[in-house]
């Protein structure tokens, strides 16, 4: 008797990829790192991030200063954990605006009485056709330049998408046999709406909110670079980005650094997201 | 979806290893037929390893596929049947071990197959037809290419006459205008004109052998009647037949040799006849026994498990009280492309009275669906009126007809989806429960009440509908549907998607519920066979009109219009395998277009 064994090498290594714990592992980690910086910077940066040491300008990494300093002598690594606040706040505060939004435009997009919510589609489709970062952009102009508006501006910007996506979640579940069900069983409109359409239209809203702050820390670094952010002596990355621009050739760690924070920070965030989002889905297969 | 789920969860009382030697002794009932056998198959087991447990799901399967002959192999889900045939052209999947005596095809041994004998013998010498077209096409391209690439990838022919086969064998799968057909995207024909296109992709390099897994499971039964009809030309043609079903009225209508498999393991095996008019083991008769039809209408599908007590037959339903659902001249017509409407309910005007069922039968897209939404209010009328219990339904306003919902209730065809994913059992039933409904207490009594009246134990409770079977399912969605205590019940395909005896279950439980309860039932079924035993009364609809109404005995025995009758004489009966099944021809192709 012969026995065939038919390995499914392909199919295996998914099933891994999709679990890999150590990612998850490290992004906790990360997390718990930028969580310190942002609420206690002076347990991981004891010095004054804004302190001037003129003698010791554009040092290069190394054992005095981790990180280098900048033109003013600053410390970068001080500057860099006592930013995170600012940064993170930015991030949560443009996600939160970009998601209040997108709730209330889809909502009315796919809830509303028709003429209405006609308006709102057109509303989201003109918005939509602008790029975020030039509608970022226009609204920083229109509104001037504060921590504030920079989350708003790039809140706005990232919501037509989300709102598309808010949209079509209540369409679908609105149409669900399962809201069918509840209208048979005699149930109010609001009480369908309460028990069954917001909360499984909202849950996959809840690993792309995470998501969303990674991308708003990279949109709101953009618009920093491009001068239009927080104003220069705050510790902001995306403020730092722009201010070791100047001296990209002979100090490369004032841009090279922050920029990979932003890109670790968002990484962080997106990993997150992702492993949130397939816990969700697990739970519902 | 929970296909798989069932697979391994029917499959662990197998768990053991698969007995080597006694195969070889095996008595293949009635080896009648000369030549030598295209398969032969002796002791074949299949096992799958998932996470580091081993799961036999086929154990010592036997059987030789000779020229002519169709080999059927009947069971529920679970039973092994698909990973079988899908075992036989070396398609098992992933993590599978197969173990056999014998496992040849035309003489060769299957397991020292190459990847390039597989290429040369998949398509060109066993042809593979499939459940569901729809999704075995691609949907971006012509039929007619889908034909035309099993050809080429066989290399057969220049492109001028791989041009003409496919239209030629599109003809001879009886699909008519071929050379327009040829050209269409499997999304713009019919279910049916589907099933032959791939049919005729699989016959396309004249195959010895073709293996159909539920080929006719997701048609209607006049479009099933023509494709069995077309395997049986096949069939007469010299070519083997390896049928895989759930359904044994449609084996009976192809089978020469039936073997029935439970658990992985062939319970039963002989002659279609032998098998279908004196099933020997328990198993077969109780399949046998659980097919709804004219024979067991006012009897139960399952016998009681003692066996003590005989099965009650209820008791004739009293005469006709007042009507308590009626409808008048229903019209409902929907926007199509174009700015045209089409008519889905034309003129529909039935009354279900107390306590009895109301059957509707009808093909996809008569209007069977559109009725049950317009009798639940979940849709109005375009014209014409439904009266609830004698008062205005379908006219009122909604705020006004929501305290009236709790008198009808629906059991929809997929119970999954008709649950809101987060909730548990106990949450879906506690919120069925109309509003004051007492105190807590009260309500979690209720709910336990609700769960005894459709045969579930309270241990489901905590549980996500995602972790029942599917019968247990569909007897969650029951008891939703009783919690306002209705007095009409609309069943959607209710039974449609279950296994034969599950479905046997869930209709002996709605019979008991209707006689303990006085409940009243529209029951709207594609299913003759289910129609009848459930019935009273029958509408039968086509094209959104109703074409026949009776009494259920009067309708499917004495129909008096000609598409009753095509549609009982397309019914494939446990009877048919006593009938010559060669004497049956194509039948008429017409209406079939869309």
């Amino acid at each position: 008797m012969t026995t065939v064994t038919t390995a499914a090498p392909a199919l295996a290594r998914r099933r891994t990829r999709a679990a890999r714990p150590w990612t998850l592992a490290l992004a906790l980690l990360l997390t718990a790192w930028f969580a310190v910086s942002a609420l206690w910077p002076h347990l991981l940066a004891p010095d004054d991030p804004l302190a001037l040491h003129l003698d010791s300008a554009l040092a290069a990494p190394g054992p005095h200063h981790l990180l280098g300093t900048d033109e003013a002598g600053r410390d970068l690594y001080s500057r860099i954990v006592h930013g995170t606040a600012p940064s993170l706040a930015i991030g949560f505060g443009a996600s939160l605006v970009s998601l209040a939004l997108a709730l209330v435009l889809g909502g009315l997009a796919a809830l509303a009485a028709r003429p209405v919510a006609a308006v709102v589609d057109r509303l989201v489709e003109v918005l939509f056709s602008f790029p975020s970062l030039l509608l970022a952009l226009l609204l920083v102009a229109l509104l001037g330049q504060s921590a504030l508006t920079e989350a708003i501006a790039v809140g706005v910007g990232t919501a037509p998408g989300y709102a598309r996506m808010v949209r079509g979640q209540i369409l679908s579940v609105k149409g669900s046999p399962y809201v069918e069900a509840a209208v048979t069983l005699g149930h109010s409109r609001t009480r369908i709406l309460r028990q069954h359409v917001l909360p499984n239209a909202v849950r996959p809203l809840v690993a792309v909110f995470a998501l969303s702050v990674g991308q708003s820390i990279v949109w709101a670094s953009s618009l920093s670079f491009l001068g239009l952010g927080v104003a220069p002596p705050s510790s902001e990355w995306g403020a730092l980005l722009d201010a070791g621009r100047l001296y990209l050739t002979h100090a490369w760690w004032l841009t090279i650094v922050p920029g990979l924070v932003i890109v670790v920070l968002a990484l962080t965030a997106t990993t997150l997201g992702k492993h949130l989002q397939t816990s969700l889905e697990r739970n519902d297969r | 979806m929970s296909r798989t789920e069932d697979v391994l969860a029917d499959a662990t009382p197998t768990l053991t290893t698969t007995p080597a030697a006694q195969a070889g002794t095996d008595q293949r009932a009635g080896a009648g037929p000369a030549g030598v056998p295209r398969f032969r198959v002796a002791g074949l087991g299949v096992g799958f390893t998932r996470a580091g447990t081993q799961r036999q799901v086929v154990e010592d399967l036997s059987f030789d596929l000779f020229p002519g002959q169709c080999v059927a192999i009947v069971g529920e889900s679970g039973s092994g049947k698909s990973v079988t045939a899908r075992t036989l052209v070396g398609l098992t999947g992933a993590g599978s071990t197969v173990t056999a005596q014998t496992l040849e095809f035309e003489g060769r041994d299957v397991r020292r197959f190459s990847g390039r004998d597989w290429l040369r013998t998949r398509g060109a010498k066993i042809g593979f037809v499939l459940q569901d077209a729809l999704v075995s096409l691609d949907p971006l391209r012509p039929v007619g290419a889908e034909i035309d690439e099993a050809l080429r990838l066989h290399g057969w022919g220049s492109r001028h006459s791989r041009a003409r086969k496919v239209v030629e064998l599109l003809d001879s799968v009886g699909v008519p205008s071929p050379r327009l057909r040829a050209a269409q995207r499997s999304g713009e024909l019919s279910g049916g004109l589907r099933q032959r296109a791939l049919i005729a992709s699989a016959l396309a390099l004249d195959p010895d052998v073709v293996i159909a897994d539920e080929p006719t499971t997701a048609l209607d039964v006049t479009v099933q009647a023509q494709v069995l009809d077309l395997l049986a030309q096949t069939k007469r043609r010299g070519v083997s037949i390896l049928l895989i079903s759930h359904d044994l009225s449609v084996v009976a209508r192809l089978a020469d040799q039936i073997l029935v498999m439970r658990g992985g393991r062939v319970v039963e095996r002989g002659t279609a006849q032998q098998v279908l008019t004196d099933p020997q083991h328990d198993y077969t008769r109780a399949l046998i026994a659980a097919v709804p039809g004219e024979h067991t209408r006012g009897t139960r599908l399952v016998p009681p498990v003692d066996g003590a007590e005989p099965a009650p037959v209820p008791a004739p339903r009293a005469a006709p009280a007042e009507p308590v659902l009626e409808a008048r001249g229903l019209v409902k017509r929907f926007p199509v492309a174009g700015g045209l409407r089409r008519t889905a309910v034309d003129d529909v005007s039935f009354a279900l009275h107390r306590g009895r069922t109301l059957g509707i039968v009808g093909e996809s897209g008569s209007g069977k669906s559109t009725t049950a939404r317009l009798v639940l209010a979940l849709t109005a009328p375009d014209a014409g009126e439904v009266t609830l219990l004698g008062e205005a339904w379908s006219t009122v306003p909604e705020p006004r007809r929501r305290a009236r919902r709790s008198s009808i209730a629906v059991v929809q065809q997929d119970p999954l989806s008709s649950f809101d994913p987060r909730w548990d059992v106990e949450r879906i039933l506690l919120d069925s429960l109309p509003a004051g409904h007492g105190d807590r207490a009260v309500r979690a009594r209720r709910v336990r009440e609700l769960l005894e009246q459709v045969g579930l134990g309270e241990e489901v409770l905590p549980r996500s509908p995602l972790r029942l079977s599917g019968g247990q399912r569909q007897r969650v969605a029951i008891a939703r549907a009783l919690g306002s205590e209705p007095s009409v019940l609309v069943l959607d395909e209710a039974v449609s998607a279950l296994d034969v005896s599950v479905q046997a279950q869930v209709l002996d439980l709605l019979a008991d519920l209707q006689e303990r309860l006085g409940l009243s039932y529209l029951f709207i079924s594609h299913d003759l066979g289910v129609i009848h035993h459930v019935s009273d009364e029958v509408l039968v609809m086509k094209d959104g009109r109703v074409v026949e109404r009776g009494s259920a005995d009067d309708v499917f025995l004495r129909p008096r219009e000609a598409y009753t009758q095509e549609l009982v004489g397309s019914l494939p009966r446990l009877a048919d395998a006593r009938r010559d099944t060669t004497t049956t021809t194509l039948t008429s192709t017409t209406g079939e277009t869309r």
